[in-house]
């Protein structure tokens, strides 16, 4: 049987790049709150938000070296959690 | 000792082999059959609270006005018999008692992926378990909020609603895990052969059920914390005068809690698609089709939580979109009844307990079901909705559905776990009694709901007093069946004939092991070569 066991050891430098662009993103978050974007201002904390969480499992949880059954995985509960939140918003956005 | 031997000391197996006995054999133990077992106890004993604090419950309904209690008691008794039978019985019911028992020997497996982590899990139950029931006697006392938990009244309520949801929380945990250990053991332990369109369908149900488990239990998990932090911390989440929402609370817990009721209802469909075959001789009918429906129904069956929530004050649009969803789950539902009633036709038909209690689910459920549409239909729902309809429409789901699969899984299981076997006699007649005593207790609530009597109220009009009382005495033929099934089970499974090989011609391989099995399950590594329903293949006659 294949083992997926084999470590991936991330050397100290990308790590501490990923740290600093985290780093950088809560920065702009600050910034776009304070900015008079309107609605557009939660578009761009929720990607702002997104790209950090993105960064958080490629490189921190080690999803960039995984095999890809665990990708899909991932997939599936990301796909589950917009459809509950989709749904959500028939009920919100139409009341 | 005595003459009287338990299979303890009589039979080998699992029981026997592995040398060690005592309490600690047991709630240490990583053996998924130790584990399954210890999970049926668990389950069993709470099913009996919940089922007298049911019975106390017709009772005071019996007559109008106050019968044996006050309304306070009234509403503490029906939210501690729901949190009980929801969270305690039938939730971890058949997937992590019968789950456990069978389904690792069904593929052909030594035990579960991750056995320590299955132990954990029970302890996770056994703790939370003991979380709520110390919610009911400390604090304000017992919670009055009804299973659901609704705000704002859940955050205002003097009563322990914050001990008795960390329970639940804590009970959410051991769910996932179990989802997890499944879903890893049905993907990486199947035996040589045991390919997707060889497994069991009790199996496949199993499957399906893990991963609502794991996609939607952590949701009322978050969902409960916010109900504590809003009463403890004030975080005005779920309150509209600090800029919350009320309704935001049903959607996150309705996410969850539909769903929840296919982790209920699948296993107890696997379970009916294991029974109906060997007791009518025949291959099951549309395989594929069965085991497809299981993955439709817990896919589909996670989008539509709307539809308890019609009344609520949601928006029109939302209402038309969960009543349409609502619908389509009806067709892999009615996949399976129509496969199960084909696998009937020109079978060799057996009416013997386990049978009996399989078919008495496919009526009860397609009852269950088709009033079950009548509440998904929006424009129908807001005159029954918060009625005793509710009230009957779930238990015929849940009861008569699940509660009857899983007490058809016990006579059909547990001789081959206990090697020894109940009296058949006494059980035909516990069954009797029980079909009776339900449909007379929870049909005459769903006509109770038609002619407008309220849910979860402590008094009614004189004019449904007729009614009620038929309902209360249908409970008392419920639970006289229901003490004759169980002590019929408990001496015969202790005390019984011997029980030996496969008596009733099963062709899965749970029935190829010895009775009872061993620790290790197969002596050497089974090599699949039949389907599961292939009784020819599997040579017996």
């Amino acid at each position: 049987m294949k083992t997926d066991n084999a470590e991936h050891i991330v050397d100290y430098r990308k790590l501490a790049a990923v740290w600093l662009a985290l780093l950088a993103l809560t920065t702009a978050t600050v910034v776009v709150s304070r900015l008079e974007l309107g609605a557009g201002k939660v578009w761009a904390a929720l990607a702002i938000a997104c790209l950090k969480s993105g960064l958080v499992i490629a490189f921190f949880m080690h999803m960039k070296y995984e095999t890809r059954l665990f990708r899909i995985i991932l997939f599936v509960a990301l796909v589950t959690l917009a459809i509950f939140i989709g749904l959500t918003f028939f009920d919100v956005l139409y009341r | 000792m005595s003459s009287v031997q338990t299979t303890t000391a009589a039979a080998g197996g699992f029981w026997r082999d592995s040398g060690k006995t005592g309490i600690g054999s047991w709630i240490f133990s990583t053996d998924h059959k130790r584990i399954g077992l210890l999970y049926l106890y668990s389950v069993l004993g709470f099913f009996l609270v919940g089922a007298t604090l049911g019975l106390l419950l017709r009772l005071e309904l019996m007559t109008p006005g106050r019968t044996i209690m006050g309304a306070t008691t009234y509403n503490a008794l029906f939210t501690v018999h729901g949190v009980v039978m929801i969270f305690l019985f039938i939730i971890p019911g058949i997937p992590a008692s019968f789950g456990n028992l069978v389904m690792p020997i069904q593929i052909g497996a030594r035990d579960v992926a991750f056995p320590r982590l299955n132990l954990l899990s029970w302890w996770l139950y056994a703790i939370g378990a003991l979380v709520v029931l110390t919610a009911l006697f400390t604090g304000g006392g017992a919670p009055d909020t009804g299973w659901t938990f609704y705000v704002p009244f859940s955050a205002r309520t003097g009563t322990n609603v914050s001990v008795a949801v960390f329970g639940v929380f804590i009970l959410g945990f051991s769910s996932i895990l179990t989802g997890i250990n499944f879903v890893t053991t049905i993907h990486r332990l199947r035996a040589e052969g045991m390919n997707w369109g060889r497994l069991p369908l009790f199996v496949w149900s199993l499957y399906a059920t893990a991963w609502v488990q794991i996609l939607a239990t952590p949701i009322i998990a978050i969902t409960l914390v916010l109900v504590i932090a809003e009463r403890v911390l004030g975080t005005g989440l779920f309150d509209p005068g600090r800029g919350g929402d009320p309704i935001m609370f049903q959607h996150l817990f309705w996410i969850y809690s539909h769903p929840a009721v296919y982790i209920m209802i699948l296993p107890a469909m696997g379970v009916v698609s294991e029974i109906i075959p060997v007791f009518s001789r025949k291959p099951i009918f549309g395989y594929k089709m069965i085991a497809f429906s299981s993955i439709a129904i817990a896919a589909a069956g996670s989008l539509v939580w709307g539809h308890h929530m019609y009344t609520s004050g949601m928006s029109d649009t939302a209402v038309m979109v969960f009543s349409f969803l609502t619908f389509i789950v009806a067709i892999p539902s009615a996949i399976k009844v129509f496969n199960w009633v084909s696998t009937l036709y020109r079978g060799s038909i057996s009416l013997e307990a386990p049978m009996l209690f399989a078919l008495s689910f496919v009526l009860l459920f397609s009852i269950g079901g088709l009033s079950g549409l009548i509440l998904g239909a929006a424009a129908t729902d807001v005159h029954v909705h918060d009625t005793h309809f509710v009230v009957g429409h779930f238990h015929y789901v849940m009861f008569g559905g699940t509660g009857f699969a899983f007490f058809g899984a016990a006579h059909y299981w547990l001789p081959k776990f206990y090697g020894r076997r109940y009296k058949e006699k006494p059980a035909l007649i516990g069954w009797a009694l029980m079909f009776v005593g339900f449909n007379v207790t929870y049909f005459t609530m769903q006509v109770l709901g038609i002619r407008g009597m309220p849910r979860r109220y402590y008094d009614y009009l004189p004019e449904f007093a007729p009614l009620n009382m038929v309902a209360t005495v249908g409970s008392w033929i419920l639970a006289a069946g229901l003490i004759i099934m169980i002590v019929n089970l408990w001496r015969g499974l202790f005390w019984g004939e011997p029980f030996q090989g496969n008596p009733w011609g099963g062709a899965t391989l749970e029935w190829s092991v010895p009775t009872p099995p061993p620790t290790e399950n197969f002596e050497e590594e089974p090599v699949v070569s039949h389907g599961p329903y292939d009784f020819k293949g599997a040579g017996v006659p």
